[in-house]
């Protein structure tokens, strides 16, 4: 029984695996360049005229940022677009028919997603180093942190195509919601440079509790408790988890 | 044990569209069995409902014993399903595609990589395992689906439509590596809206239109009766009743007589036997046959796809 399982998850992340690899072109590539260009505007040339942020370099402050952007973008990505083509080609059939209970195909989605999410952002990384040495305050709250915020942004996509009924609706999230909350979620500047008015209102913003939960892993500075920053990663995980696997379970838009 | 036992099905679509109106359907352990109907008869919202596609509204379904409501992990390890439609990822190879499927099953991979050689080479698709599902022809891509079906090796093997649009030559070497895997022992259930098809593969059938079982009997009786035509005979008052031999007839009352008779027989020998006993016939009709209504509606319905599709 639990073998059965495992070889129906372990086949599941293997095909999602295979997928983003097949097409790197357009899943790897993309965050590797976009992030490099980020580093030598905002990094080199700008970075050099803001001077230190929080006792840090400019370029030191943003790359835990950029990292956590580009794992954001792409762990909903892969999710959002593996399942939906899923749906739309309607090789989602294949597991809909084998005994593979629905607990299983979400892990097995949102594991895609998070395997994605943990390679762009060692890739992300290993650009940065041109820039920049890096140094690491905490490597356990690093991980923790990458591996809870992937596989929450991955759960969010898988969410996004089951609702979704053309492919418009799955940018529709990244473009409204997540590009700008990212953008206003601390990766550029610190939260302590923003009148408090706007401090307290950008505290209503889950991304900014990820993005300084993994600078602190970084750098040992966080705007706020990296404590609660993992909190509310557990927390906002087994939410969507549980959504996730409702919709699934009842077949919401993939059985009739 | 049967190998499907389906009773009271019943499937409204969101829509309102009520597919399926309580249908019961038997299939023995074994059986090569064809449910035929013409298009939008319900087919493949039975064979959806029971590969758990589709959400039944009521009814009961047992696949070798196991209920889809209570024992789904049991019943979905019996059946091997054949779409109508091509369900897999255009993008993967062949061979990913068989092997993953198996992997859903829990299938350790090992295991999966032996049976995948063997079911491609069996199906004629090995030398293009490395080769993407998308640049397959439409003939392939159905033998691919029943490779996929057999990866796990279920007990029962579901083909919705699996010959429409493949040409004749393809459509043969289907028939034979069909009827062999029959033999091994695999229950087969295949729908079609080819009475053809049927004939040449099925032992046992049921007919369905809009909804509802209208026959389920053996191949054999279900030819006889479509090869049979009756005739209604009005005739004068009759003291005695007229009788026919080498017929099946009724006499309904006391001036009509009703009779059987196949259609390469002819009616001279019936009219020569009343004639003998001096019986008149004032006039005839032929009997109106609900089987032989549906299948030319099934006929024409076969048509227009094709011509639809060319
Ligand atoms: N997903 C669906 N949503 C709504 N109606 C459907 C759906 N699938 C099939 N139907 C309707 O149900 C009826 C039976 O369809 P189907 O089972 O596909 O017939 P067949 O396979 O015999 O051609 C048809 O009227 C069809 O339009
Ligand atoms: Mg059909």
């Amino acid at each position: 029984m639990g073998n059965r399982n495992l070889t129906a998850l372990g086949t599941i992340w293997i095909k999602e695996c295979t997928r983003f690899l097949r097409i790197w072109i357009q899943t790897l590539v993309p965050p590797a360049i976009t992030m490099s260009l980020y580093f030598v505007i905002f990094g080199s040339l700008i970075g050099s005229r803001i001077g230190q942020m929080d006792g840090f370099s400019y370029m030191e402050f943003i790359v835990p940022g950029l990292i956590m952007m580009s794992v954001i973008t792409n762990s909903y990505a892969n999710v959002s677009s593996s399942f939906f083509s899923a749906k739309f080609q309607r090789n989602i059939e294949e597991l809909l028919v084998a005994p593979v209970p629905s607990w299983i195909i979400v892990l097995g989605f949102v594991g895609g997603g998070v395997a994605r999410a943990i390679l762009i952002g060692i890739i992300v990384t290993l650009v940065s180093l041109f820039f920049v040495d890096i140094q690491i305050h905490n490597f356990a709250v690093i991980i923790v942190t990458l591996i809870l915020t992937s596989s929450l942004f991955a759960t969010a996509g898988l969410i996004n195509a089951v609702y979704a009924k053309t492919f418009d609706d799955i940018s529709m999230v990244p473009t409204f919601v997540l590009t700008p909350l990212t953008y206003l979620g601390g990766v550029f500047y610190s939260l302590s440079l923003l009148p408090e008015f706007w401090q307290m209102v950008s505290k209503a913003n889950p991304i900014v509790y990820m993005v300084n939960g993994f600078r602190y892993g970084f750098l040992g500075i966080s705007d706020v408790n990296y404590l609660v920053s993992l909190g509310l990663l557990v927390g906002f995980n087994l939410v969507m988890f549980t959504i996730a696997y409702q919709l699934i379970n009842r077949g919401v838009g993939i059985r009739s | 044990m049967k190998a499907l036992d389906i009773s009271g099905l019943t499937k409204t679509y969101k829509g309102g569209t009520q597919a399926l109106k309580g249908i019961d359907l038997h299939v023995n352990e074994g059986d090569f069995f064809a449910l035929l109907g013409p298009n939008g008869a319900g087919k493949s919202t039975t064979i959806g409902v029971i590969s758990s596609l589709v959400n039944k509204s009521s009814g009961t379904v047992n696949v070798f014993g196991h209920s889809v409501d209570d024992d789904l992990v049991a019943a979905k390890s019996c059946i091997g399903l054949v779409p109508q439609e091509f369900n897999f990822n255009q993008f993967e190879t062949l061979h990913q595609i068989v092997v993953n499927q198996a992997g859903y099953y829990g299938v350790p991979r090992n295991i999966a990589k032996k049976r995948a050689e063997k079911y491609l080479k069996q199906l004629d698709l090995w030398e293009k395992r490395n080769e993407p599902a998308r640049e397959l022809s439409g003939g392939m891509k159905r033998r691919l689906m029943i490779a996929r079906a057999l990866m796990h090796e279920p007990k029962m093997l579901i083909l919705d439509e699996p010959t429409a649009g493949v040409d004749i030559e393809i459509r043969r070497s289907m028939w034979t590596f069909l009827k062999e895997i029959n033999q091994q022992g695999i229950t087969i259930i295949l729908t079609t809206h080819y009475l053809e098809e049927a004939e040449m593969l099925c032992r046992n059938i049921a007919i369905i239109d809009k909804g509802i079982i209208v026959e389920n009997t053996s191949m054999k009786a279900l030819l006889s009766k479509l090869n049979m035509e009756t005739f209604v005979l009005d005739l004068p008052v009759q003291s005695k009743q007229p009788s026919l031999t080498g017929f099946v007839f009724r006499n309904i009352d006391d001036h009509t007589l009703e009779v059987d008779v196949e259609k390469d027989i002819g009616l001279n020998d019936v009219f020569r036997q009343l004639t003998e006993q001096g019986v008149t016939v004032l006039s005839m009709r032929n009997k109106a046959n609900r089987l032989e209504e549906l299948f030319v509606r099934m006929v024409e319905s076969g048509r227009k796809k094709q011509a639809g599709a060319a």
